[in-house]
């Protein structure tokens, strides 16, 4: 009984620090933040790592998940006669969620995962250290240039993603389906406000990005150094990247379109 | 060097198409015409019932969208619905036109239509439609005729 009990305390305290500790950490990050506007150079060679090489994933998802909207879209819609709506339907879904929150799911596959590796890897190898012996600090040479990274290229991605995603749509409405071409974007531009669809995707954009960006290098710098503890880190970050992003966006969206 | 030129390269196509998206997205699925929303003269009508009018719905003349409602609200003198219409700036309309709340198609949003008057004079910032045409609501609509039914039943 009071076995358990203990169990229960030690796994709810020690959440409690991992929480504790993350938050720090972030605190630490920001600080260094401001000193890479004199390093630009850092910052775009993680963005060459973090964005460049998301591009290709982020653009065939977007490309398929649009036109697998307009398919769908374009199915139910027929049967209320309102198949000309598709543009608005498929415009309003990727830039208020799906792109936002789909981009963000792949950029913790592809790029969270990535950054957690390779931080973890640094730990275990001890190049942080060997930096910290140097008098460079880890978390401003390292840490700081790839978080700041993450965040700037996360919103520039989901734009990348919605953009295809509608052209996807039109080919599949408009080039397979048929609906008829001015309908299908003069409806699009009746319906899509831009501060209140396009600038919330944005926003909802660089908080998944910020929170991906977060949780991808505070695991690879809190994971234990060996090739399990790398490994393991990396799958937590995969996870709870995908938790934190669907649960934040229920809270995005309820602040933003919610009444 | 060499390799570092190239990952700027490849980092600036990258911030240039993500910045690409964001225009499209603003220029060609957004409208666009929120911003230039920003001009123009404002007029006033009375409702007796603004229906689902929202803020923002479009005002037009002969089927052309000239503005958009910029408030709605209400008039604890008169009890009605005071609606304000920004128009466009080019759009002239004769002082004695009116206003009805009509429904775009049987699903669709609805919108404030003017028809112009024949007075020589046009209208202008701050100035007041006076006749106005309410909107209209179905479940009213569908009383009266259930209404007159009853009624005739009765007489017979």
């Amino acid at each position: 009984m009071t076995g358990g009990l203990a169990r229960l305390g030690r796994a709810a305290l020690s959440f409690f620090e991992r929480l504790g500790r993350g938050h720090l950490f972030l605190l630490q990050i920001l600080a260094g933040v401001p000193g890479l506007l004199l390093r630009p150079r850092l910052v775009i060679q993680q963005l060459y790592s973090v964005g460049v090489l998301s591009l290709v994933i982020i653009v065939v998802s977007g490309l398929f998940v649009g036109m697998v909207l307009g398919l769908q879209g374009y199915n139910t819609l027929a049967d209320f006669g309102a198949a000309e709506s598709l543009g608005v339907m498929v415009a309003l879904s990727l830039v208020r969620e799906l792109g936002p929150v789909v981009t963000a799911l792949l950029f913790g596959g592809r790029a969270g995962s990535a950054l957690t590796a390779e931080i973890g890897l640094m730990k275990a190898t001890e190049q942080l250290s060997g930096m910290e012996m140097m008098a460079v600090d880890p978390l401003r040479r390292v840490i700081a240039p790839r978080f700041a990274a993450g965040v700037i290229a996360m919103p520039l991605l989901a734009a990348i993603f919605s953009a295809i995603g509608v052209v996807g749509g039109y080919f599949v409405g408009v080039g397979l389906l048929g609906v008829d071409e001015g309908a299908f974007w003069s409806q699009m531009q009746a319906r899509v406000d831009l501060y209140d669809d396009v600038m919330n995707g944005v926003i909802k954009s660089v908080a998944f990005g910020f929170v991906a960006s977060w949780i991808a290098v505070y695991e690879g710098y809190d994971a234990v150094p060996t090739s399990e503890g790398v490994s393991r880190a990396t799958t937590r970050t995969v996870v709870h990247t995908a938790l934190a992003v669907l649960g934040l966006d229920f809270v995005l969206t309820a602040l933003m379109f919610g009444e | 060097m060499k390799q570092s030129t190239t990952t700027e390269i490849m980092v600036g196509v990258f911030v240039a198409l993500g910045f690409a998206a964001l225009f499209m997205l603003a220029m060609k699925v957004s409208n666009i015409s929120a911003l230039n929303d920003q001009d123009g003269y404002e007029v006033q009508v009375y409702f007796e019932n603004a229906g689902g009018l929202k803020v923002r719905s479009p005002v037009t003349v002969a089927g052309v969208r000239v503005g958009r409602v910029a408030a709605i609200g209400f008039d604890d003198q008169l009890f009605e619905a005071v609606v304000t219409l920004k128009l466009n700036p080019g759009v002239k309309l004769p002082a004695d036109s009116s206003a009805s709340i009509f429904t775009s198609g049987l699903l669709g949003e609805q919108y404030v239509a003017l028809e112009p008057g024949g007075a020589e004079t046009n209208l202008k910032e701050g100035d007041r439609i006076t006749l106005s045409q309410s909107a209209l609501i179905l479940e009213q609509v569908i009383g009266r005729v259930l209404f007159s039914k009853a009624s005739e039943g009765v007489s017979k």
